[in-house]
């Protein structure tokens, strides 16, 4: 079954204004993991009937990449040239699947004339269950699970309970890693780490997340960023391979929910 | 009523004042070596901030044990030095328990019992401190940065309130043996009144049995000097020392970010110029130049920095909750969040000295990058932000690294090269990646 995407270029043309924007990301765009991600999500979107447009080929990257890597000129074109295209959608509500472009364009934007609400896809879905647009079966149950963290989700914008609550509303049985919620353990991709080798130590931090996932013996390994579901299926191809699935939230209700 | 011992007291007490004035009001000028840290909205959180993490420690109960233990080191410091005010004016006014009166004996003794009690426990917690570091070597503490001064620092803080604690215990001790004393001894009841007897003290007043007279006196009166001069010497010592977190932790909360932790700040002077770029309608040679635009990019130095950057590192007590917690730390990496606020406080203190050498324009051929923090530690951070999390006072480590980063990247060229190949891919092609941005919709239809 194909997906229904509509760009927000052929919203304008009908003359209507979709519910939200679905910001995909650069990665939710370019990488093949992260793709499933995104269709995965718009799945879930399409079963629930909501109305989403995406920018398509007038999205850029949010500049998040730059920003931390230092470089404020780049993320400021960026982010000046998404604000431009954005604010003439009028655009009032976004959701995105990259905790990255979550902070940045909800905290980042503010300050250069992009003031947006701007939400997860773990909100997201989460509205839409308590709103009763979508309802879950839960064909996973019991299975045993745990959840990593994304920085810039958790720690970084005190999203922590909403993912775990998605866990739950699917039935599945969680299993925290010592490191979790404002302790959690990086996977080693922010700060434009995912885009360069690692500095010289003892070991890649990926690794050392992906060992603790690994203790807690469940059979997946959840999260809610396309960065670490790459940096944590790494770690599970060095350490472990094949004896773990690493999803994403929004996998998981499409595989709960055999959408 | 003015003697020897009265003016000897009152110079001391003035100078070793004066001399804290003057070398906190040189920390104070080095912070504000640092720019403009913007502004300083809500309020109300801030204070609620210094309320719950400086006043009630919050943070510090992530590892409950050793935050008791620290609640009481804090706690008996503050409440023990309410009797500083006795000492103080017995000191110069050449008076024995001062505020003493036999009208409010029960109440002086209740005081006097709780100090007691606290700087038992205190002496007990920095004891079990001193194994914390020594013995059992918690590992935060082993790290490469806390070689030298800064282990010698860290024990020379507890040695300090160990003796503080112990001659304050001695002084009572010996005062209570003198007060049985004065039973028998009546020219003694003037000076010694009867205060009723103090828990601890009372405990090692009873080994003092056969001590004679003029030795106890001697006990109480050396313990009394040790105590009081040991205390203006620490006062002086803060300054110095890793132990200035007692009195800046209470400031730093306050100023400590309230925005999300993800948020990094934007730099207004770049917005101006990407403006410029971006608009076809400005003539950049016609625009007036504004004048607040700053010499450079980022932080090469610490005189780059802002001055709650400067104010960050004059408050890290090098605790290492943040490098235990750094994911690059953790596996080996050069990088150290601690070492960054080390680093940022070494050389503004070396600014400093300099500037009171050669006068305010003083410049020398070291920077806080490359001399003292190295692209290798800057390059590992992930921005993680469990650094920021884990500083039990709100200190920012990251936005130091951002500031440096900021200025290897904008000043000096010098990223990472792969990660200049991701910002040319970012300028042509709006991604990471060197995919063709006409692409950006093909996922929809994969498969």
């Amino acid at each position: 079954m194909g997906l229904v995407v509509q760009t927000m270029a052929e919203w304008k043309n009908a003359n209507t204004d979709p519910e939200i924007l679905f910001w995909v990301g650069s990665a939710g765009s370019f990488d093949d993991r992260a793709k499933k991600i995104t269709r995965s999500f718009v799945k879930i979107m399409n079963h629930a009937n909501v109305k989403f447009g995406v920018l398509g080929t007038e999205e850029s990257a949010s500049g998040d990449v730059a920003k931390r890597a230092g470089n404020e000129f780049l993320f400021q074109m960026q982010a000046m040239n998404n604000i431009q295209i954005l604010n003439s959608y009028n655009i009032q509500r976004i959701v995105t699947t990259c905790p990255h472009d979550f902070n940045t364009l909800k905290n980042e934007y503010k300050d250069l004339g992009g003031e947006y609400d701007v939400l997860h896809h773990t909100e997201f879905i989460y509205e839409l269950i308590t709103k009763k647009r979508l309802s879950i079966l839960g064909n996973l149950k019991n299975k045993k699970i745990t959840y990593h963290d994304p920085c810039y989700l958790g720690r970084g914008n005190g999203v922590f309970s909403i993912p775990r609550k998605l866990i739950d509303i699917i039935g599945l049985q969680l299993i925290e890693m010592p490191r979790s919620k404002e302790t959690s353990f990086c996977c080693g991709a922010g700060g434009a780490q995912m885009f360069k080798e690692p500095e010289k130590g003892r070991e890649d931090i990926n690794i050392n997340r992906t060992r603790e996932a690994l203790n807690a013996k469940t059979s997946i390994i959840a999260t809610g960023c396309p960065f670490c579901n790459t940096m944590m299926q790494d770690g599970v191809k060095n350490l472990a391979e094949g004896s773990v699935d690493v999803l994403d939230i929004a996998e998981l209700i499409v595989q709960s929910e055999k959408l | 009523m003015f003697s020897l011992s009265n003016s000897a007291f009152l110079i001391i007490f003035l100078l070793s004042s004066l001399l804290f004035y003057k070398n906190f009001r040189k920390i104070i000028r080095n912070i504000k070596l640092g720019g403009d840290a913007g502004v300083f909205e809500n309020k109300r959180e801030r204070w609620r901030n210094v309320l719950f993490i400086a006043f009630g420690q919050k943070k510090m109960f992530k590892k409950p044990l050793v935050a008791i233990l620290h609640l009481v080191v804090y706690l008996g410091f503050v409440i023990i030095n309410i009797e500083i005010i006795e000492i103080i004016l017995d000191g110069i006014l050449g008076t024995h328990r001062i505020l003493f009166s036999p009208k409010w004996s029960s109440l002086y003794n209740f005081c006097i019992n709780s100090f007691e009690i606290l700087a038992l426990l205190v002496f007990v917690a920095c004891i079990i401190f001193l194994i914390r570091r020594n013995i059992i070597k918690i590992s935060r503490f082993w790290s490469p940065e806390m070689k030298g001064w800064p282990k010698s620092d860290a024990n020379l803080i507890l040695i300090f309130e160990i003796l503080l604690m112990s001659a304050f215990l001695i002084m009572n001790a010996a005062d209570l043996s003198l007060q049985k004393l004065a039973h028998t001894e009546s020219y003694l009841q003037l000076k010694y009144p009867n205060t009723g007897n103090f828990l601890i003290s009372g405990m090692i007043s009873s080994l003092m049995q056969g001590i004679s007279i003029s030795n106890l006196i001697l006990i109480e009166r050396f313990c009394w000097w040790f105590h009081i001069i040991g205390i203006f010497g620490f006062l002086n010592y803060l300054v110095i020392s890793k132990h200035l977190h007692i009195i800046l932790a209470f400031p730093n909360t306050y100023f400590g970010s309230i925005k999300p932790k993800g948020q990094f700040n934007n730099m207004s002077s770049v917005t101006n110029e990407v403006k410029m770029m971006l608009d076809p309608n400005i003539d950049p040679f016609t625009e007036p130049v504004s004048t607040s635009q700053p010499v450079r990019f980022g932080a090469k130095d610490v005189t780059d920095l802002n001055w709650l950057h400067l104010l960050n590192a004059y408050s890290c007590t090098e605790c290492g909750r943040c490098t235990a917690e750094c994911p690059a730390n953790v596996t080996g990496k050069k990088l150290s969040p601690r070492k960054i606020m080390m680093d940022v406080r070494d050389r503004v203190e070396e600014v400093g000295r300099g500037i009171d050498l050669k006068g305010k324009d003083f410049k020398d051929e070291k920077s806080l990058l490359h001399d003292f923090i190295k692209p290798e530690e800057l390059w590992a951070c992930t921005s993680c932000n469990a650094c920021v999390e884990a500083c039990p006072l709100s200190i920012d480590p990251l936005s130091i690294i951002l500031e440096l980063r900021r200025y290897s990247v904008m000043e000096e060229s010098s990223a990472p090269t792969e990660l200049n190949a991701v910002f040319s891919n970012i300028e042509n092609n709006g991604a990471p990646w060197q995919f063709s941005a006409s692409d950006r919709l093909n996922w929809k239809d994969d498969e």
